[in-house]
């Protein structure tokens, strides 16, 4: 029984010096978890380095899939240990509506330079109740140009025109953006899509597209894939974010285009889960990386476009080979001329079924 | 007599003493065995408990709507549309449930029933304050999902604490609106698929283990000490390798450009348009699973066929059996309890397979696990994750009793 106690003892002081341990060595850091990859690098730059210049806390980061599932494990049993979090619009209202982040609508974020509040200068979508909005991404397709050495794509119909273009392609696993796209190069203009999409008629119709060209899908799943598959000649043309292949381009020089007709906008997000122990410089850190500076620098490192008007004019050139970004950007003009910006309430409303009815086409 | 007497005397003596220590020695036993059935209790009883309970109980809503789901649960759907009291109520405890910022957490079970039900309940919970009685008319007036059936029927259903609507999902079954069970629309219709395709995916897999293990396994056995040794290193060394490893070399040796491809393009037995794709399909994820899980099927065979004395075949042999049929009736069967081990071993890790399937399976290959990950990582639909995870444990275990009626788990044999 002595030999019991003492070892009890022991495990309790055992316990005891670790949870001391764990927050004195986190006291002073934030943990900030985003997608990896050259996207977590472009913030590391931009924000995590000039904020802990700025106020001496640390910035560790973590890499995650997205997703909500660790949020929500985290908050559930209480053991909060990510700070803040870069999550897509989607998962920023569903994890508000699930209570899973902490509210920032009283969060006071700084004004444009020229004194725009930043009520107006953030696009619309990007100031939500619990998150604060850093980049519009765009979900666009792109071609290797070696498997097209005559008639180059160019519209979102070619994306699913395997007698003009033969070859496979690559789509991201799920109904989201899928869908959209088949509509797109089905003839629906993009302001016409997600009304479509409601009717079961448009549902069938957009099915149907995708029946067009199902032997030559090949399915991707995380964002590091598609310029993977595209290099390896594993497809002709695959679905992407813009960010990856222009880093694809001008980093690793492969020979890839991007098509951005029917592109499909989305924004990243700032978000707190709920109950952590750094809320206070969590915030901090939201606000302060969401200044018109630190989101126009973010943009000399990967190619996705500020939230802020007041930015846009102030992104400038690539940090590594001097490539003027602005043509770049998913928002710029040149780019948007038949593209369609995400909408997150129809997806809110209709995701359960869509992902089931998805599934089902898939496993056919 | 008397010396009878005495002896019983001492004999009380002595079995209390015998007691005393057999109560002793008992509860140090006892003690050595209390850390791994705390283990046991703690990392899998009570997990497991809390996984099927998730499959079926979930209280969120009745909580958050107390009085109205009081009030539904003596509602009927033959009634019609519930009376002007209900529709009050919901509409109050639905303006409190956004204030308390819980009314998303309502929303999102509701859409889990009934699609943009969620978008209905949050328009209403905005403008509820606003509104003037009767509330029926007035919340109709506002979305006419309020004047449907519909929206009731699953209000009713997320509110009852316990359900069996996840378990019956897994299998493709659902409630009607009046609450008999009924298959799903053909167009919804997924995991009776994907669960018998996990089952045929797991047969494949440790059936092509025991083809290719067996050899390997009987060889080494019956090679010389020093090369049995080696092949032992060669089998244990891709076993220590990371499984992702393993897998993503599976994609270098199987995608358009990769090994295989340039090796038959190379000889000339394909025409450099006419590569096979040989990834992203069933076939690509079963080769490497085959490939990941041999040695899980070498080692038991292993460790069985190195008891066997070589005696055994020889005599066979010199009562005028041939070759093929001594094998045949004396290895074999001396065999078996190491086969059982590895095909069930095999078996039970492939209905499992994650990483494998998620790499390399494309659209074909997905299997069970692909589709709980989805329900735990997007949807957050954890009550239907974890009756998925259930009912596939629950296949594993009839698929064990079949096992041990066919084969008898008692002559199952590690080493």
């Amino acid at each position: 029984m002595l030999l019991m106690r003492r070892f009890l003892g022991v495990i309790f002081v055992l316990i005891l010096g670790l949870s001391f341990g764990m927050t004195s060595a986190f006291s002073e850091s934030l943990t900030v978890v985003s997608w990896g990859g050259s996207y977590t690098h472009s913030q590391e730059k931009a924000y995590h380095e000039p904020f802990t210049s700025e106020t001496g806390i640390k910035v560790l980061s973590e890499n995650y899939n997205g997703g909500l599932a660790e949020i929500k494990t985290q908050v559930e049993t209480g053991t909060v240990t990510w700070d803040v979090v870069d999550v897509e619009l989607s998962d920023a209202l569903r994890g508000c509506d699930e209570g899973l982040l902490e509210p920032l609508d009283t969060l006071a974020l700084p004004p444009a330079p020229d004194g725009t509040p930043a009520s107006s200068d953030f696009m619309e979508e990007a100031i939500t109740e619990c998150a604060v909005g850093t980049i519009v991404w765009s979900t666009i397709y792109a071609y290797n140009e070696k498997s097209f050495p005559g008639a180059k794509p160019s519209t979102i119909a070619d994306l699913f025109d395997t007698k003009k273009f033969p070859g496979k392609r690559g789509f991201r696993k799920g109904p989201k953006v899928t869908l959209e796209m088949a509509l797109m190069a089905d003839g629906v203009s993009p302001n016409q899509v997600y009304a479509v999409l409601s009717t079961e008629a448009g549902l069938k119709r957009a099915f149907a597209k995708l029946d067009s060209i199902r032997d030559d899908i090949v399915w991707w799943e995380s964002g590091s894939q598609p310029p993977q598959l595209l290099a390896d000649g594993e497809v002709a043309m695959s679905t992407a974010y813009n960010g990856r292949i222009f880093n694809a381009v001008v980093v690793e020089d492969q020979p890839f285009t991007i098509v951005w007709d029917g592109q499909i906008q989305d924004l990243d997000l700032w978000v707190i889960p709920r109950g952590g122990k750094n809320v206070e410089a969590a915030k901090r850190f939201v606000a302060f990386s969401t200044t018109t500076k630190a989101l126009a620098d973010q943009a000399k490192y990967i190619a996705y476009g500020p939230v802020r008007m007041s930015s846009i004019p102030q992104v400038g050139r690539h940090a590594d080979s001097g490539v003027d970004m602005k043509p770049h950007m998913p928002t710029s003009p040149a780019n948007t001329k038949n593209a369609l910006f995400n909408d997150v309430f129809f997806w809110a409303d209709f995701s359960e079924e869509l992902n089931q009815r998805f599934a089902s086409w898939l496993a056919k | 007599m008397r010396d009878v007497g005495s002896v019983g005397l001492d004999g009380v003596a002595l079995k209390r003493a015998l007691e005393r220590s057999g109560r002793r020695r008992r509860m140090w036993s006892f003690l050595v065995v209390l850390p791994p059935l705390i283990f046991l209790l703690v990392a899998f009883v009570y997990p497991m408990g809390k996984v099927f309970t998730r499959g079926f109980y979930d209280s969120t809503v009745s909580e958050i709507i107390p009085e109205t789901t009081a009030l539904l649960s003596s509602w009927d759907v033959g009634e019609g549309l519930p009376s002007e009291e209900v529709y009050a109520t919901l509409l109050r405890e639905l303006v409190a449930a956004k204030k308390e910022r819980t009314l998303g957490l309502l929303g999102t079970r509701l859409n889990f029933e009934l699609s943009a039900a969620l978008g209905v309940v949050k328009s209403t919970a905005r403008r509820g304050a606003k509104m003037e009685a009767p509330y029926k008319e007035s919340m109709i007036g506002l979305s006419e999902r309020w004047g449907s059936l519909d929206i009731w029927v699953a209000l009713k259903r997320v509110s009852e604490n316990v359900s069996m609507k996840h378990f019956l999902a897994s299998v493709d079954l659902e409630y009607d609106r009046e609450g008999s069970i009924v298959l799903v629309p053909e167009e919804e219709r997924v995991y009776v698929k994907i669960l018998l395709r996990t089952l045929w995916m797991s047969l494949v897999v440790s059936f092509f283990t025991l083809l290719l293990g067996f050899p390997v396994a009987h060889l080494m056995a019956t090679v010389k000490r020093k090369h049995a040794n080696l092949l032992l290193i060669l089998v244990l060394l891709p076993f220590w390798t990371s499984l992702l490893v393993r897998t993503t070399s599976w994609i270098v040796l199987l995608q358009r450009n990769g090994v295989v491809n340039d090796l038959l393009v190379w000889t000339g037995l394909l025409s450099d348009d006419q590569r096979l794709s040989m990834m992203f399909n069933m076939e690509g994820t079963l080769v490497a699973m085959v490939q990941i899980l041999l040695p899980f099927a070498i080692l038991p065979m292993y460790s069985v066929m190195r008891t066997i004395p070589p005696s055994y075949m020889k005599a066979a042999r010199s009562l005028g059996a041939s070759y093929g049929y001594a094998f045949l009736r004396v290895y074999v069967p001396c065999t078996i309890p190491g086969l059982a081990a590895g095909v069930l071993l095999v078996f039970i890790l492939s209905t499992g397979y994650y990483i494998t399937p998620a790499l390399l399976g494309g659209d074909e290959g997905m299997m069970i696990s692909n589709f709980i990950a989805f329900h735990m990582k997007k949807t957050l639909n954890w009550g239907f994750a974890a009756a998925l995870a259930c009912v596939v444990l629950l296949g594993v275990m009839v698929l064990y009793w079949l096992y041990d009626r066919l084969v008898g788990i008692e002559k199952l044999k590690l080493g």
